[in-house]
């Protein structure tokens, strides 16, 4: 990092993620650890950062899960709070629904918004007993608001300005007391029964006060160190952090800062997320990037581009006709043969089937291993080298396509890969997406 | 393969060729008449001898208009054709069976590209509208592809494997400077070829195609009269094309280690032309050296060399002028330059010059034992790809 150098480190969004697509792989791992299938009747994404205005990012997200048709999505957007807000309205809801919770955090090189944001995601599927057992029930909670300027940032701009933080404290010392009393109150709790406070917010001097206020020596769930503060989605990762280490039974309270205060109160339950893919296991199998690698990715370092055309920007109406593989991959099996297309295909490579005799599969979830493989210094690339890989599936199907996340000195014939949805590129303001590989964490 | 074959049915009575270059001071248009004036040159005809025409280019033009209009044709039928790289040769191919029909006594194939007018590095497709999943790599990246899997099928270590394919470019680059129409004219040795910055894998730019404005014509009668034009007109005695389904990027039987449409062209081929043993019975081979691996992956496909034996016969020499087989005596795309239109009819252009014993005395093709020439000319990557193959040859059976 440039100029202050605070402890720890901080995740990335890569240059192919934006808060859709790290929402999307968010809500996979989410799903994934179901041992049913449940679904979900809407999504809803929370950004202080989306990809598109108007134009609505859950819909993508939406398809790249191939949630039903009926399920409705929907964006929260602009504030931090939107986050948390989407999270107590869904609570409040006897829907069952998906909420996805995505941030990129910005800052000009060497300001302490660089130095303490982590970008990340997470997903929680909201719902009740009739879905099975839950990781967490809700007890309760209760809000405290007051306008004051503390942080702000217009349309269009990139970066967030800040008041001077010791006025910004007074707020929030103010309003803490009316919080936690009032969500004591609604769930009939005392200070004593709560076993863990986690407190989300991106004023980390606050956040130390109010947990000296509340008993708390420090904050036993606390991200800042490995991730940073994650803005929309800081409180529900924390929040998702707390539930994979806590024991059944114990109640967990969720603080949150941001222009005002928010208090949720829960009970951890039987049920643990089931993906190996935890907070934990994905902060020990991280990669790490150069500082001039991470102003590239940020947009504050622009750094000369191979000599080639930039990308055309993509069709609308062939991106609808083609929904299912682009967003879903979604490819086909052909009936007789067995073997799978990608891109799906009406007609098979296999003479022995017949035109039009496939049947739609999933390769979204499967995993493969490398046949052969490229590297191109040349290509249009938001961040160049482009590795490709030519990928044999696990249970059939093969597929050329880019390998992501990974050193060029890294990759080998066999190593085991996984899909994972990305931005291609942006052209024309429209957002590419598409279906790339990442090694596997082992 | 189901192909009736063309043996001895028409012959190629003249072609012209421009020399290959970045040519900032001439048109596409330039280009066609120069190397359309070559070829009339050559057999004293003019645009109003021949019946139809066929016009190849890959992006540089649209419509029969692109010659029609620079050369001035009256009621003349011109097609334009494109099959990516192997459009010069789809241009050929189209006027052959033309006049082997009996429609036509006199066809001519054109081909040209003007590519550096666009001020960008290599080759660039015309976008056409699409969903946004399909490849975006360059073709340097997409041909290293045959790299690795070529090493770890055959056992060979690949920084040993990167030696053996720059070879390649330096057997190209000498025969290149042996030839004043190509575009590098300088030896380069393979240990230079392997110290230059890399850009795809381990492969430089100089195991690259040159990206070259040219333009190239032919003409072809049928062969019986082909002597009224001509004492050496040279006889066509195969052509073949596959066009692949694609299904190389999708089955994991594919290993990249081959072209399977450039081996089922090269059958058919020799099928046609009674060939038995190409490597013995072929005075010369031109093929499409696009990127270093490519050429190495043909001597197998085309059955110059055994599997998995390619890489040794390279070392060997086997395909230097004086080697086994000649490969690419006038440089290949590599030093002679790559106007994708146009470089079909310039494989043919060498084979005409080397079998009638036209070629500069430098890099003229000793052995004078064989009158038989190979074409092979591709378009597209591995795993989807168009495959021509066409053998020519002096005697008319």
């Amino acid at each position: 990092m440039g100029g202050t150098t605070p402890s720890g480190v901080r995740a990335v969004c890569s240059h192919d993620e934006d808060t859709a697509t790290m929402g999307v792989e968010a809500a996979r791992i989410t799903l994934s650890s179901l041992s049913g299938s449940i679904n979900p009747s809407a999504v809803w994404f929370s950004s202080s950062n989306p990809p598109y205005m108007d134009k609505t990012n859950a819909n993508v997200i939406h398809a790249a899960l191939q949630l039903d048709t009926n399920a409705a999505a929907y964006d929260f957007g602009g504030a931090e709070k939107s986050g948390i807000g989407a999270l107590k309205a869904a609570l409040d809801s006897s829907k069952t629904l998906l909420l996805i919770q995505s941030d990129i955090r910005t800052g000009l090189p060497s300001s302490e918004d660089e130095g303490h944001g982590g970008d990340a995601a997470s997903a929680l599927l909201i719902g009740g007993e009739d879905d099975g057992d839950l990781i967490a029930r809700y007890l309760g909670g209760s809000s405290a608001n007051e306008e004051f300027i503390g942080r702000w940032r217009n349309p269009h701009e990139p970066n967030s300005k800040s008041w001077e933080e010791r006025f910004v404290v007074t707020k929030y010392l103010q309003l803490i007391d009316s919080a936690w009393q009032e969500a004591l109150s609604v769930t009939e709790l005392s200070s004593g029964d709560i076993s863990t406070v986690v407190i989300s917010g991106s004023n980390n001097r606050a956040k130390n006060q109010i947990s000296k206020i509340l008993g708390v020596e420090k904050p036993r769930i606390d991200l800042f160190e490995d991730v940073g503060i994650a803005g929309t989605a800081d409180a529900t990762l924390l929040l998702t952090h707390a539930l994979e280490t806590s024991e059944s039974g114990e109640i967990i309270a969720l603080v949150v800062l941001s222009d005002g205060i928010e208090v949720l109160l829960f009970e951890a339950g039987n049920q643990k997320n089931q993906s190996k893919d935890t907070i934990s296991s994905q902060i020990n199998s991280r990669n790490e990037i150069t500082y001039q690698r991470f102003l590239q990715w940020k947009g504050n370092l622009d750094v000369q581009p191979p000599n080639r055309p930039a990308p055309s920007r993509i069709s609308a109406s062939a991106a609808a006709r083609e929904s299912e593989w682009k967003h879903g991959f979604i490819a086909s099996k052909a009936e007789k043969s067995g073997m799978i297309h990608m891109p799906p295909s009406r007609v098979s490579a296999n003479p022995e089937d017949r035109i039009d005799t496939m049947d739609p599969i999933s390769m979204a979830n499967t995993s493969g291993h490398v046949v052969t493989y490229t590297v191109d210094r040349l290509v249009y690339s938001e961040s160049p080298p482009v590795v490709f890989a030519v990928v044999d599936f696990v249970g059939g199907g093969r597929i050329p396509i880019e390998l992501t996340d990974i050193d060029p000195e890294d990759v080998s014939i066999g190593m085991e890969v996984i899909p994972t949805f990305r931005k291609v590129f942006t052209a024309d303001g429209i957002h590419n997406y598409f279906w790339k590989v990442r090694p596997a964490r082992q | 393969m189901a192909s009736n074959g063309i043996k001895d049915k028409v012959a190629i009575i003249s072609i012209g060729c421009t020399p290959f270059r970045e040519h900032w001071d001439k048109s596409r248009d330039d280009l066609v008449i120069d190397a359309v004036k070559h070829t009339f040159d050559g057999v004293n005809l003019a645009s109003e001898d021949i019946d139809a025409y066929w016009i190849g280019t890959a992006q540089s033009g649209m419509s029969g208009l692109t010659l029609s209009m620079p050369l001035k044709l009256e009621g003349k039928p011109v097609t334009r054709v494109e099959n990516f790289c192997a459009t010069g040769s789809e241009a050929l191919r189209q006027a052959c069976y033309a006049v082997a029909s009996g429609a036509y006594d006199t066809a001519m194939a054109v081909g040209v590209e003007k590519v550096k007018d666009s001020g960008y590095q290599g080759l660039n497709a015309f976008p056409i509208p699409t969903a946004g999943t399909n490849r975006t790599l360059t073709a340097a990246a997409m041909y290293r592809l045959v790299l690795p899997a070529y090493a770890k099928k055959y056992g060979v270590d690949e920084g040993e494997l990167r030696m053996v394919v720059a070879k390649i470019a330096e057997k190209n680059h000498f025969n290149g400077a042996r030839n004043p129409l190509a575009q590098f004219r300088r030896e380069m040795s393979a240990e230079a070829i392997c110290d230059m910055a890399a850009v795809a894998g381990q492969l430089s730019v100089f195991d690259c195609a040159g990206v070259a404005d040219g333009a190239a014509a032919a003409i072809v009668v049928p062969a019986d009269k082909a002597y009224e034009y001509t004492d050496k007109p040279l006889f066509i005695k195969a052509l073949s094309l596959v066009s692949g389904n694609g299904s190389g990027l999708m089955d994991p039987e594919y290993d990249y280690t081959t072209f399977p449409e450039c081996a089922a062209a090269a059958q058919d081929a020799y099928l046609q032309a009674g060939i038995t043993n190409p490597r013995e019975e072929l005075a010369l081979a031109e093929v499409h050296d696009c990127f270093t691996p490519t050429e190495l992956i043909l001597m197998e496909d085309l059955k110059f060399s055994e599997r998995g034996q390619g890489w040794e016969d390279v070392l060997n020499g086997d395909f230097a002028l004086d080697g086994a087989i000649p490969v690419n005596t006038d440089g290949g795309l590599k030093s002679f330059g790559h106007p994708v239109g146009a470089s079909g009819i310039r494989m043919h252009y060498e084979c005409w010059l080397q079998l009638r014993r036209e070629a500069p005395a430098e890099r003229q093709i000793s052995d004078t034992s064989r009158n038989l020439g190979l074409v092979h000319n591709l378009g597209g990557y591995p795993g989807e790809m168009v495959s021509f193959v066409s053998i020519l040859g002096t005697e008319k059976g």
